[in-house]
């Protein structure tokens, strides 16, 4: 262990320095002095850079930045104090824009790059990461949107459709996955008395535009499939230009299989079941409120069958779980 | 020290981090490869895709953890979740130590997402030390720690780099992940001689060793990795390795990655200096070289 040098630390220490004429120079000889000069740091590093991509100069309190930037940052040969604080600033900025610029392929067309960088940085200003898991940095921009309709305009409906869609695929991509219903389950009792869950990573999504389509559309030659299987990132910048989408309601469940993400549409009684399900309800119960818009007794048998399949498929797809 | 208790006493050869781009390609051709780093991060998920490819990889190959948020120099306590999900990945991999960065880079739970430098004071050495074993009593594993690249030092700093480094792994009884990359950028941006970082540091507690690429702009250089290792950096490898002995040996790629091969490739250049070294140490013990 190194001696501790004279005229460094001890009780008797002068506690601050002057720094030129950078003002006092905070010390860090204590737990509380390094969380305060930590917490300095971060603040000047995850402030909102210039429009020409450069740190602010001025301070929140109105002073140059440099002199902040000069209480803790040495000078060198090349570059002032000032120069090298803001190369973390540019740093954090590029790392977590490149994050959301990979993440949300759709919205970014949805509202244009360039509307889509500006709303990045808006966001991450107001949404700090608080996570170490860089897959959740975005997953508050549908509340950030719906707060702030002014970035998409007139697209708002649509733009917020495609972040949730967005975002349930990359929940979808390593949410928790619980043990599958068995027969053994199933044969129990009564089915129409059973709760059936619905495994975490599934989200039901009811949209106003075929997103579906559309994101696949977006795509040039690799299928969500691929997406899926670990390459996220690297298919998401390669994006076909594609009209935006007619209105039209559509039902789908993002989820994952064999670890790999999809989205499938549903007919809207099917959705309203898996609804009901995932709200609690018992089998039969839950069935009966999804089809009472649609039923008559003349399509029972047609609805009877369809529901004996809709629960068939849901099963081979290891939707429920216990 | 080819192998210590910071490195749970192994000295596995040369190896290359695990990235997304290889996955098919290790999978199906299965090439020989000494070990493979993983992001211990990137991997602390619940389940799905990740985790899947992981235990595939580790039916064939040795895995060691190394993590980039852990930050044990941050001032906070250590965040309790993070380390239950890293203790689950490290019951998971058997990884026989695991690694983090010499670095500080969240305040009350807002993350920066970079390795953040410290300022060198001896109050900032006692905390991080004690932070190192801390986890490493919760994880029950060895740590070692790495020299992280920086671009700016703190007027507040008490001694060097090294100094730093020295003090924080004698204090926590920890190893270290020397990164040679990362010293010769420093180097370059604080004008100091990476040789007297290399000669300042304890070699018998150094566990593993990194070699990467890095870019040079106007003023400052940055830590990439995303090119071939340069050779300034190779001839520190080499007087790492005089230094600490045969060590096991990274190379870290993580941009513009290309091939498998071309990554393999430029991981394996590592072995003619351990070969050298070997070489070296032979003719001094047998008074002559070895054929």
């Amino acid at each position: 262990m190194l001696a501790a040098k004279s005229g460094h630390s001890g009780p008797g220490a002068v506690k601050h320095k002057s720094a030129g004429g950078a003002g006092p120079r905070p010390s860090v000889r204590t737990r509380a002095e390094l969380r305060e000069l930590q917490s300095l740091m971060l603040e000047a590093i995850t402030r909102k850079l210039t429009g020409a991509m450069t740190m602010q100069r001025i301070w929140k309190d109105g002073r140059p930045v440099r002199r902040l930037a000069g209480q803790f940052i040495k000078p060198n040969d090349r570059l002032t104090s000032f120069e090298r604080l803001e190369i973390y600033n540019r740093q954090y900025w590029f790392r977590l824009l490149d994050c959301l610029y990979d993440d949300f392929p759709g919205l970014r067309h949805v509202l244009g790059e360039k509307k889509f960088l500006a709303m990045s940085q808006a966001y991450l200003a107001k949404y700090k990461s608080r996570s170490f898991n860089l897959g959740l940095l975005g997953r508050h921009i549908p509340r950030f949107l719906a707060d702030n309709p002014e970035w998409a305009g007139r697209l708002q409906p649509m733009a917020l459709d495609m972040v949730r869609f967005e975002c349930a695929q990359i929940h979808a991509f390593d949410a928790p996955i619980n043990p599958v219903i068995d027969e053994h389950f199933l044969r129990a009792g009564d089915p129409a008395e059973l709760r059936l869950k619905l495994q975490p990573h599934l989200t039901l999504l009811q949209l106003g535009f075929p997103l579906d389509d559309y994101s696949v559309a977006l795509r040039s030659g690799d299928s969500m499939h691929t997406e899926a299987a670990g390459e996220r990132r690297i298919v998401a910048a390669e994006l076909k230009p594609v009209p935006l989408p007619r209105p039209q309601t559509v039902f789908l469940v993002v989820h994952r299989y064999e670890n790999s993400v999809f989205f499938k549409r549903l007919e809207e009684p099917a959705f309203r079941l898996l609804e009901n399900l995932g709200r609690g309800m018992r089998v039969g119960a839950a069935t009966a409120r999804a089809l009472t818009p649609v039923f008559t007794q003349e399509t029972a048998e047609e609805w009877q069958e369809k529901v004996r399949v809709w629960f068939l498929n849901w099963a081979e797809l290891r939707w429920f779980c216990r | 020290m080819p192998a210590n208790p910071h490195n749970g006493f192994t000295n596995l050869g040369v190896g290359i981090g695990l990235r997304v781009p290889h996955y098919q390609h290790i999978l199906s051709k299965k090439p020989t490869v000494d070990w493979f780093e993983i992001v211990s991060e990137n991997y602390m998920v619940d389940a799905g895709r990740p985790l899947q490819i992981l235990d595939q990889i580790m039916e064939q190959y040795q895995v060691v953890q190394h993590g980039v948020a852990m930050y044990f120099g941050s001032a906070d306590k250590l965040n309790r979740e993070h380390l239950r999900r890293l203790k689950s990945l490290v019951k998971r991999t058997k990884t026989p130590f695991l690694s983090d960065h010499l670095c500080w880079g969240s305040v009350d739970g807002t993350y920066s997402h970079d390795l953040l430098p410290m300022p060198y004071t001896f109050a900032a050495a006692k905390i991080t030390a004690q932070r190192i074993r801390q986890a490493r009593d919760f994880l029950e594993v060895p740590i070692c720690v790495e020299n992280v690249s920086s671009y700016a030092e703190f007027h507040q700093s008490e001694m060097t780099e090294w100094e730093f480094l020295s003090e924080v792994v004698d204090r926590a009884d920890c190893g270290i992940l020397l990164d040679v990359n990362n010293i010769y950028v420093s180097s370059k941006n604080h004008n100091f001689n990476p040789v007297d970082y290399l000669n300042g540091i304890p070699p018998d507690r150094v566990g593993q060793i990194h070699v990467a690429g890095h870019s040079k702009f106007e003023k400052y250089i940055l830590d990439t990795h995303d090119h071939p290792v340069l050779d300034p950096v190779w001839k520190l490898y080499a007087h790492a390795i005089n230094r600490c002995g045969p060590t096991s040996t990274l190379l870290e790629w993580d941009a513009h990655i290309p091939s498998f091969e071309e990554v393999h490739h430029e991981a394996l250049k590592a072995n003619r200096f351990v070969t050298n070294q070997k070489k070296e140490k032979h003719q001094i013990v047998g008074g002559q070289i070895r054929p």
